[in-house]
């Protein structure tokens, strides 16, 4: 049987609606927790898919943005809850509890380190550019162990969730529906720019960089933006991540994590709009489901994934459309 | 400051360093002669260790340990190649990184199932406990030394290998030009199941090696693996003298950066600041150090030119 | 004589012992097609790659219009008007023809910093697109992978993407390469037409072709210039012909 991908990808949001509907009608406050999860790691995903999918190169490092945004709240909260003052040299300030506030500057300071740290490693491409990302972020990982004042190797706890204007965030289905609007939002933008010259000109850059350069573009500045949206995105999800755990740590930073946000992509397909949505799904279901089955739930997924990338190279929405690897 | 710590400090970075090339060497040879990034190198690590550590329990050899470990660890690559790596050889690396992230993820599971979560310890043998008195009266600690004696050996033996040896030519010829080799008659795939094979055994070794010193526990390998990729990216990818450089590089910044940064920053500030930045910029010393080398030489030291 | 649209000084251009590229001065003017011919390992691919900015000359300079554009990057030289083709196709393989096309006119016109109106519903982009794609007959296929494009359309999509940037000069390398007898005439055509819009430097390895549309013909060989002038002076050439056919021709 043979599917339509937008029948797929209508199918994935609408069941990202009923799920947690469902759960709020039957009183299982976990399972919308869950689906939470699944659309916040799929934001992440969807950042990393603008350098990976349209850009095809391999970021191996994304934890960097996510934990990046995890702490950017988590440090702005502390000093919110705790009345201290975060002196930052140029200025001060007592940090806020306010979301919106939060994810702008989490995208910021995401943005920023991705532009300065993309100067150094979009100069390298192939193996070299997943080493230097997985380093990058490696690097971050132990700053972060080794930031005392932010909790160090334990992480830092937010006691509240922070704020958003007529909801009380607290309750799961309304945190659930901040997330889940501001990744449709982000969706939608994605699709905008995968059509737009700069996503044709991106996409034509992965394919031939020597084109590209002979009808007049700078391939470097191209990969450059891509990685700024790219890291921008993962860190207003790092920042949602944070909130939802109310807790950030070295961990947001992990090799493991960036691998994972791969994963995704993968699972639900490369390329494709909305591969990892697809795919954050099934990784938290599986998560979910496996873990509950067997301590070593990991094996079964280092089996599942060995069989995707050796047999079903579409990932999942390919196996459903019968099209493998498309690039929209 | 003594001299004395400045020069034990640096026989520390020279061992981290022989250590790190042990598995740095690996895993340039196998992405220059088959052109793959193998994640799993760090659980070739891990299975070394914990071989070792098995084996030690059993017998109390320390000898045999390191026999197992290095046979074990053959072993799992060789049949790792054989079963999936094969498979990855013309595959996008995309593919080859989730793959080898996928057997990451058996392996580690795998070990804690076979070992459970706590760490396992392996002793350093009786003969080599103890401190010895080095030229200048500095005691330093005998194992270690021997560790940069094994590194500096491993070293030398690789390089008289890969120059003097049949199989050396054919691992060189395969990294220029892999038709030609099969051209010649040789069996690529017997040939890449060896040179595999053989950067596990020294991912292995360096694994039951650093075992003794550290504890041996799953997830072991990755904080490793990754330091690894930081050497060849700067020693140049593919490159066994660049591994060989960078990794000694790597260690001592490492090692000296830890030690020496906080002291540096002491002289500016009071104590504690002094500590806590001191001991976070040397967290990030090595990969400074890699940044810098990427700007003056974005395909490393000795990495050929893009 | 009018100035030339593009010229080389004095490039030189060694790799290790080997000279590829020795002491090359040409030009090309207006309204001309000016062929470069030569045996294999002559070196012109690396003279190719001198003037269209993907190799830096050990020494020597590159002008177009006049202005010295030896120290562009690749991008700023087909921003100041080069058009080139490349001898195997440098195509988005997974892309439309069209879409190829319209990369071209994104780099001719406003430049990829637009993200929210879809590329493909931009007129002005379109517009120029097919155009090109129309003067090139490739109007049928616009809406075709270039994957599954034969090899002689792939060799036309080449031309018309170099036409959507309305160069000032255009670099061709090799475009005649495996069209067969049929196309290579109609390419023939279409470039002897297309020279009183811009000139060609051509380098080309199908001799009727070469000497049915140059205006002037330069031979390299072992990286030098050994001889230019018109088709009819480079056929009768003493130099020429020992250098092709040996000392005893």
């Amino acid at each position: 049987m043979r599917v339509k991908e937008k029948h797929v990808n209508a199918l994935v949001i609408i069941g990202l609606i009923a799920l947690p509907l469902f759960a709020l009608i039957s009183d299982e406050p976990f399972t919308i927790t869950l689906a939470t999860r699944a659309v916040i790691l799929a934001l992440a995903a969807v950042g990393l898919n603008i350098i990976l999918g349209m850009g095809g190169l391999v970021s191996f490092g994304h934890a960097l943005f996510f934990g990046i945004g995890g702490y950017t709240m988590g440090i702005l909260a502390y000093h919110a809850q705790t009345y201290t003052t975060l002196d930052l040299g140029l200025f001060a300030t007592g940090g806020t509890e306010f979301m919106p506030v939060i994810w702008v500057v989490a995208m910021v300071v995401s943005a920023v380190l991705a532009y300065l740290i993309g100067l150094l490693v979009l100069r390298t491409s192939g193996v070299y550019f997943i080493m230097i990302t997985l380093a990058f972020a490696q690097m971050f990982y132990y700053f972060a162990i080794s930031w005392a004042q932010y909790g160090g190797e334990d992480g830092l706890s937010i006691y509240v969730r922070n704020d958003f204007p007529g909801l009380n965030t607290l309750v799961p289905i309304q945190f659930f529906c901040i997330c889940f609007v501001i990744l449709c939002l982000v969706l939608f933008l994605k699709a905008r720019l995968q059509n737009s010259p700069f996503g044709l000109a991106l996409n034509a850059m992965r394919q031939t960089a020597t084109r590209v350069e002979t009808v007049g573009l700078n391939p470097m500045k191209l990969k450059l933006l891509a990685f700024v949206i790219s890291g921008a995105i993962t860190g207003l999800a790092g920042a949602l991540f944070a909130d939802l755990n109310r807790f950030v740590s070295p961990t947001m930073f992990s090799w493991q994590l960036s691998g994972e946000l791969i994963v995704l992509i993968i699972i639900g397909g490369v390329g494709r709009l909305m591969g990892p949505v697809i795919g954050a799904c099934i990784f938290v279901a599986l998560e979910h489901f496996l873990s509950g089955l067997t301590e070593f739930w990991h094996i079964y997924l280092g089996l599942i994934l060995l069989g995707i990338v050796l047999f079903a190279r579409g990932g999942v929405i390919g196996l459903l459309t019968g099209k493998e690897g498309a690039h929209v | 400051m003594s001299s004395i710590l400045v020069i034990e400090q640096i026989l520390n970075g020279l061992q981290f360093g022989v250590m790190l090339f042990l598995m740095a060497a690996g895993l340039t040879l196998i992405f220059g002669v088959m052109g793959l990034i193998n994640l799993a190198h760090g659980s070739l690590y891990m299975i070394g260790a914990f071989a070792a550590a098995a084996v030690a329990g059993a017998t109390g050899s320390f000898f045999l340990a390191l026999v197992a470990a290095l046979v074990a660890a053959a072993v799992a690559g060789a049949i790792v190649e054989m079963v999936v790596i094969r498979r990855l050889y013309n595959a996008a690396h995309l593919d080859q990184v989730l793959a080898t992230f996928a057997l990451i993820l058996i392996f580690s599971e795998g070990t804690r199932w076979v070992f459970g979560s706590f760490p396992l310890f392996l002793d350093i043998p009786n003969a080599l406990s103890g401190p010895v008195t080095l030229p200048g009266g500095i005691q330093y600690p005998l194992y270690r030394l021997t560790l940069i004696a094994i590194g500096l050996a491993v070293a030398l033996g690789l390089w008289l290998l890969i120059e003097r040896t049949r199989i050396g030519i054919q691992i060189r010829a395969g990294e220029n030009d892999r038709e030609m080799i099969g051209a010649l008659g040789v069996d690529i795939s017997k040939l890449y199941t060896l040179v595999f094979a053989l950067g596990a055994a020294l991912a292995g070794l360096a694994g039951a090696l650093v075992g003794a010193i550290q504890s041996v526990q799953v997830g072991m390998g990755e904080p490793v693996l990754i330091l690894a990729f930081v050497v060849i990216v700067i020693g140049g990818i593919g490159s066994i003298r660049g591994a060989f450089i960078g990794a000694l590089l790597v260690g001592l910044t490492d090692t000296l950066g830890g030690v020496f940064l906080p002291e540096i920053f002491k002289l500016f500030m009071d104590s504690g600041a002094a500590q806590k930045s001191g001991s976070a910029l040397a967290s990030m010393s090595i990969y400074l150090l890699m940044g810098m080398v990427l700007i003056w030489r974005p395909t490393g030291l000795f990495g050929a030119r893009a | 004589m009018s100035d030339p649209i593009l010229a080389t000084r004095n490039l030189k251009k060694s790799f290790g012992a080997l000279i590829a590229t020795d002491d090359v001065s040409i030009d090309l003017k207006a309204g001309e097609i000016h062929a470069i011919i030569g045996p294999n390992g002559a070196g012109k691919s690396t003279l190719i790659n001198q003037i269209c900015g993907g190799l830096r000359p050990d020494s020597g300079s590159v002008a177009l219009l006049g202005c010295d554009i030896s120290d562009y990057s690749t991008g700023a030289r087909a921003r100041a008007g080069l058009g080139r083709t490349f001898q195997i196709s440098e195509l988005a393989m997974e892309d439309s023809v069209l879409e190829n096309a319209v990369l071209g006119a994104i780099g001719a016109g406003a430049g990829p910093w637009k993200f929210w109106k879809s590329a493909l519903k931009t007129q002005g982009l379109t517009d120029r697109a097919e155009a090109a794609l129309a003067r090139v007959g490739l109007s049928d296929q616009r809406d075709m992978k270039v994957a599954n494009l034969s090899h002689g359309q792939r060799r036309q999509l080449e031309v018309a993407v170099s036409l959507t940037l309305s160069p000032k000069a255009f670099i061709m390398d090799e475009p005649m390469a495996g069209l067969g007898a049929e196309g290579s005439k109609t390419m023939t055509g279409f470039l002897d037409g297309l020279r009183s819009e811009a000139p060609i430097l051509l380098v080309e390895h199908d001799m009727d072709a070469v000497f049915a549309l140059a205006d002037r013909i330069s031979v390299l060989v072992y990286g030098k210039i050994i001889a230019t002038g018109r088709a009819d002076e480079i056929r009768a050439s003493k130099v020429v012909r020992e250098a092709y056919l040996g000392d005893a021709a």
